[in-house]
């Protein structure tokens, strides 16, 4: 028997006494040699039974959107909705002004792209392979993303279609391009929806961004840019 | 007694009256409360969403041989490579091999407890590779020696300017008192080698059977590097980390975070189900998933503590505990402190040495209404008291206890006994606490009740 199987026997021959329903407080017999209650048969998942339980995202698109900022706010990202896309590189333009962006890091996208190509400033585009020290030294990683959630203000990138896994990470700054047909309302919608987009072939890598990098380390205080991005920003038309 | 129970007395007895410990544990606990609370209170309901999470644990648990074989199937599928791992030496052994075979030198590190609980570091110091923390918490107390205080705060026992003096001295950097700067030290000395190191391992917070995937929950962005730069991943995780659904996440993302840091959701969550797939520019090109048992399916044969296993690591439990908030984390002498490791280290690692631990409680019940996944916390510290007298019985206490049972059960002794406690009671309140006191370890801590002037049915017979 090799140890998958050893492993997977001890757990049959461990399920074999069923255990007591959750929250019973162990209600359900005293003592080790009794039997405990009847299996209990659990029905309940998130998307149709937990979701109403949770902090709410709002009903509307425009609630969404009031929850999106509030929560931004709240975790420092700098949360921009704009009218247009041109507007959107406007400001962009102007960030980059302001921060003295020399190297710029991105991936191509049709919203990354216009973005870089209205930057117009010395882009490293990670599709394909990239030196990881020359990634270092960008000032910014500008990317797009998958979904964003009202409910609790994070984005989501992933491996494929954001610019592989540093992209987002690893620059001092990282600026997201969105649509605002990307905002959903909560987490159970963002899981759908991620799963709408890659459920038939899954990148190695996906995750759910909430506000810059932090730590509470030291003290329990606040300090943002732990190891991740200092800032976050994202751009919404 | 045992060696650990007397270790753990003496560290207590020492910790409880360092008054600077107590102040910096508890403002940095009541900072965490105030968190918590705010954000709960953004649930529309706390408490059907703990049970709904309680259930599919219990559902992930109790069908637990599945889930990990879809898990398990799923990541292979995509290239990873799985290896399961009995023992705490096993899976040592199997990471050994993995950066040896990797050829590495230096191997970055995210925040494991299971890491912790193999004594992974130590080992493969021993071997001669640079291992580097990356989690700031974590990276302080590697730097100081010590194991983590707490399993989600490591370092919340050292002030800034001990940190500050620590850096000084370890890393060479000008003293500060401004914790955004022993921050930004801290990531100047990790930046270079995310980009060095050929090796990164981390933990995993949820394996999610549906798709198959870990998913590892961060604020710094620290374990997202470590599993971008180096070309080889290791994640350890233990066997009862398995959830069915994807979906499930958007119920124990929040819970977590809620119940563990006062966040509604952390900075980072984050799913990996595969070395770097063709047509991605970056990630590992390898990938290994270690499955850890060490003892875990002896718990699990256990169905009154079974629900032990349904733990996330969130660390409520510790930070309400009013045991781990007087005697601290590193008291405990074990990896999981706190009410949840006072419940499962005397499975990991032996009751009759670990039994002391269940008595570290006032059965106050704050952990049990404190867990995300409502873990009956304290019920379970009784049973495993019940356990441990039930397994090694003490001759003394059934000698006392048969007494006891033929006194009350013969009123004539009874009576007579009560005459000559009455006549006693003077005597025995000039003795307590003194040397002479025949049960001092009992009465040093304890007041014993007075004895009535006259019993119940004096009364009543002088009444009429
Ligand atoms: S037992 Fe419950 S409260 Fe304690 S760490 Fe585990 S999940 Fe959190």
């Amino acid at each position: 028997m090799n140890a998958q199987e050893r492993i997977l026997a001890r757990i049959r021959e461990a399920l074999k006494v069923p255990a007591p329903k959750p929250g019973s407080h162990g209600h359900g017999g005293h003592g080790r040699d009794v039997a405990p209650a009847p299996v209990f048969a659990f029905q309940g998942r998130p998307v149709q039974v937990a979701r109403s339980w949770l902090p709410p995202g709002g009903s509307t698109p425009q609630e969404h959107l009031t929850r999106f900022a509030a929560a931004s706010a709240e975790l420092k990202t700098d949360f921009r909705c704009v009218e247009s896309e041109s507007e959107a590189h406007a400001q962009l333009r102007h960030i980059a002004d302001s921060e003295g962006w020399a190297r710029v890091a991105s991936h191509h996208s049709p919203l990354t792209d216009a973005a870089t190509a209205a930057l117009a400033r010395p882009t490293l585009f990670t599709d394909g392979g990239y030196v990881p020290d020359e990634l270092e030294v960008c000032e910014v990683g500008i990317t797009t993303c998958d979904v964003l959630v009202a409910q609790t203000g994070s984005l989501v990138v992933n491996s494929r279609t954001s610019g592989g896994r540093a992209l987002s990470v690893l620059p001092p700054h990282h600026v997201v391009l969105a649509r605002k047909d990307q905002l959903v309302c909560d987490l159970t919608d963002a899981f759908q929806r991620v799963e709408q987009l890659h459920g038939a072939h899954w990148p190695s890598m996906i995750s759910l961004v909430t506000g810059p990098s932090r730590t509470g380390d030291i003290e329990r205080i606040l300090v943002l840019g732990a190891h991740g991005p200092k800032k976050l920003t994202v751009l919404m038309w | 007694m045992s060696n650990a129970a007397q270790q753990f007395l003496e560290a207590a007895g020492t910790i409880t009256r360092n008054l600077r410990h107590r102040g910096l544990i508890q403002t940095a606990l009541r900072k965490y409360e105030v968190a918590r609370d705010r954000k709960k209170s953004a649930f529309n309901d706390w408490s059907s969403a703990r049970q709904s999470a309680a259930e599919t644990k219990w559902d992930a648990i109790n069908h637990l041989d599945t889930y990990l074989t879809e898990f398990t199937s799923k990541i292979e599928a995509r290239g990873t490579k799985v290896h399961w791992c009995t023992t705490g030496p096993e899976a040592r052994d199997t990471i050994r091999g993995i950066i040896k075979d990797a050829k590495a030198k230096c191997v970055v590190k995210s925040k494991a407890m299971t890491a912790e609980e193999i004594h992974l570091n130590e080992a493969l110091e021993k071997d001669g590779f640079e291992v580097v923390e990356s989690d700031l918490g974590e990276f302080i107390v590697q730097l100081r020696k010590e194991p983590p205080y707490h399993i989600v705060f490591p370092a919340m026992h050292l002030t800034r300017d001990e940190i500050s003096d620590l850096f000084e001295r370890e890393l060479g950097s000008a003293p500060t008192r401004e914790p955004e700067e022993l921050t930004m030290i801290a990531r100047r000395a990790l930046r270079r080698k995310y980009i060095q190191a050929d090796v990164g391992i981390t933990g995993a917070n949820f394996a999610i059977a549906e798709t198959g995937m870990v998913s590892i929950t961060e604020n710094e962005g620290n374990a997202r590097l470590t599993a971008a730069l180096p070309r080889v991943m290791v994640t350890l995780l233990g066997i009862e980390k398995i959830l069915p659904k994807l979906e499930d996440l958007a119920l124990f993302l929040p819970l977590l975070a809620t119940a563990g840091a006062g966040q509604t959701v952390t900075g980072y969550n984050t799913l990996y189900g595969g070395p770097r797939q063709p047509g991605e520019s970056d990630g590992p090109i390898e990938w290994h998933v270690v499955l850890l048992d060490n003892r875990r399916t002896e718990l699990l044969a256990d169905p009154e503590q079974r629900d032990a296993l349904h733990c996330i690591r969130c660390g409520a439990c510790l930070n309400v505990c009013p045991i781990f908030r007087n005697v601290g984390g590193h008291t405990y002498g074990t990896t999981y402190s706190g009410p949840v490791g006072s419940v499962i280290t005397p499975h990991l690692r032996g009751l009759q040495e670990w039994k002391h631990l269940s008595n570290a409680s006032s059965l106050c019940g704050a952990c049990t209404e404190a867990c995300p996944v409502k873990i009956d916390l304290h019920h379970h510290l009784l049973q495993n008291r019940r356990n441990a007298v039930g397994d090694s019985p003490s001759w003394i206490e059934r000698l006392a206890w048969r007494a006891h049972a033929f006194a009350v059960n013969t009123p004539a002794l009874y009576q007579f006994g009560q005459e000559v406690a009455r006549i006693v009671e003077p005597l025995r309140l000039r003795l307590q606490g003194t040397p002479l006191d025949p049960v001092k370890s009992w009465t040093r801590t304890r007041d014993l009740p007075p004895v009535a002037p006259e019993s119940f049915k004096e009364w009543w017979r002088n009444r009429r």
